[in-house]
């Protein structure tokens, strides 16, 4: 078949490969994007539901999640803003873009490098006012970024559930962050002390309940050191001056 | 079903496996058999992409120019992982993102691109579908062995099902960590390659090289 290798037949052929191939693969793309934006919404908001502790088996979850609201924080002022629009803004994105994040330098203790200058937490709403408040946390462990968010009871003190959607540490022992009965310690631990000060911290080993500390201290997760320091690295970061203390303090008093 | 269609689907099962014999499709092997679920979607994705794609390159074989024959064949592939992809992704997202890029590394998958070089090119397109779907059973059959000792030990659990109650969870059992890294699949695939081999003498391979009896004393010197 010596017509095929002409140079001519060469190039018909790619092309209308290219074409052909091309037109199918747009169309699908087209055609799905929809069901797979939907899909990412979901997946998004039961991740946030499963932090707060609040997942229901057998609920929908656009049913659950339509009592909370989902607003924007300035970092810088700690207080809402409506700069960007809650429903397109992509923080993941925003942290990486120079002009719309901040250069961390030395304060960075999470290892993240920049902090959006915007974040989207989660406002859920009660009977009486706030019920509770769903923030978005992410740090380096020991070989990923660890993404997940941390809820926070009316207080704004006390921890309601955390939780980590995407990360990529070692199976069956970094990887036990997603661990129920490890995730269940978190639950009741105090972020603040007296002075409020952040003081939530996870330590190596378990935790003594008999000592007054214990309320602010976490088991460290056994045979993954390093995965635990970035879950203490993170959570240190984001409740504290740095991430979102001046925001809960706003909101505490009422002026956020 | 005549003997020729089902030598075309089963041969590659035990007797030309793709991963135990040809020993392709190893990354994948590796990176996905930790849990039995996702290497099912794995297998069920990689043996429509072969089929297909065997099929699509054997309906315009007569047609390729031997010169850019690989692009072509690497671009029809191309178009059916990312078709796979995207169906994945609207269907089934928390498979598809468990799978994250191995979906898209088929393409790389040497069993796809070497069926369509080796069968595809020189064959009719329904025995190339086949062709595709024999060679996709191969690969499911080591990755269900590979994912089913790997959860079952590694994790306790079958598909997400405990089954053996772990230790972390107040039972009895401690999992094997090791397992569920990905160097395990390694050690599991060598030995399945030696039972198999065990099994189907006549897979062993001719040693490249014979290392002679020791020397005599004549020539020793």
């Amino acid at each position: 078949m010596a017509s095929n290798d002409s140079t001519s037949k060469t190039i018909i052929v790619a092309l209308a490969l290219c074409i052909v191939c091309s037109v199918i693969v747009s169309t699908a793309a087209v055609m799905l994007r929809p069901a797979q934006q939907a899909n990412k919404d979901l997946d998004r908001k039961t991740n946030i539901l499963a932090a707060a502790g609040m997942l229901q088996e057998g609920v929908g979850v656009e049913e659950q999640f339509s009592s909370i609201s989902t607003r924007a924080v300035d970092m810088a002022t700690g207080k809402f803003t409506d700069v960007v629009d809650v429903a397109t803004y992509d923080q993941r994105k925003a942290g990486k873009n120079p002009a719309m994040s901040d250069d961390l330098g030395d304060a960075d203790l999470a290892k993240i490098g920049r902090r959006a200058k915007y974040m989207l937490v989660y406002v859920v709403e009660g009977d009486s006012g706030l019920d509770k408040v769903i923030l978005p946390i992410k740090g380096y462990g020991l070989w990923s970024t660890l993404y997940g968010f941390v809820a926070l009871e009316s207080d704004l003190n006390t921890v309601a559930g955390l939780g980590f959607y995407d990360h990529a540490e070692t199976p069956g022992l970094g990887g036990e962050v997603d661990n129920p009965a490890w995730k269940a310690k978190w639950i009741g631990k105090k972020s603040y002390d007296a002075k409020n000060k952040q003081a939530l911290t996870v330590i190596k080993g378990s935790v003594d309940s008999s000592r007054p500390e214990a309320v602010h201290q976490i088991d460290g997760l056994s045979g993954a050191t390093l995965t635990s320091k970035g879950v203490d690295n993170l959570i240190k970061f984001w409740m504290g001056e740095d991430g979102f203390a001046p925001f809960l303090a706003n909101l505490g008093a009422g002026e956020a | 079903m005549s003997t020729k269609i089902k030598e075309v689907l089963f041969k590659p099962v035990f007797d030309e496996n793709p991963i135990v014999l040809q020993i392709l499709g190893i990354c994948s092997a590796l990176a996905v058999t930790s849990s039995l679920k996702v290497s099912v979607v794995m297998c069920i994705a990689l043996t429509l992409v072969t089929a297909f794609s065997s099929m699509l390159i054997s309906i315009i074989r007569k047609q390729i120019p031997g010169s850019i024959r690989i692009i072509v064949q690497m671009t029809i592939i191309a178009s059916v992982v990312i078709l796979v992809d995207q169906i994945l992704k609207a269907v089934a997202y928390d498979i598809s993102k468990q799978l994250s890029v191995f979906v898209g590394l088929i393409i790389t998958n040497c069993i796809v691109m070497g069926r369509a070089e080796a069968y595809a090119m020189k064959n009719p397109p329904i025995a190339s579908f086949l062709d595709g779907i024999g060679n996709g059973l191969g690969y499911s059959v080591i990755l269900l062995i590979l994912a089913f000792i790997r959860e079952l030990f590694g994790a306790g659990k079958l598909f997400g099902f405990e089954i053996f109650a772990v230790v972390n969870n107040g039972g009895w059992y401690v999992p094997n960590g090791l397992l569920l890294l990905p160097p395990s699949a390694f050690f599991l695939i060598g030995l399945l390659i030696w039972a198999l081999r065990s099994w189907k003498k006549d897979q062993v391979e001719a040693p490249d090289f014979k290392i002679s009896p020791n020397s005599s004393e004549g020539e020793a010197v």
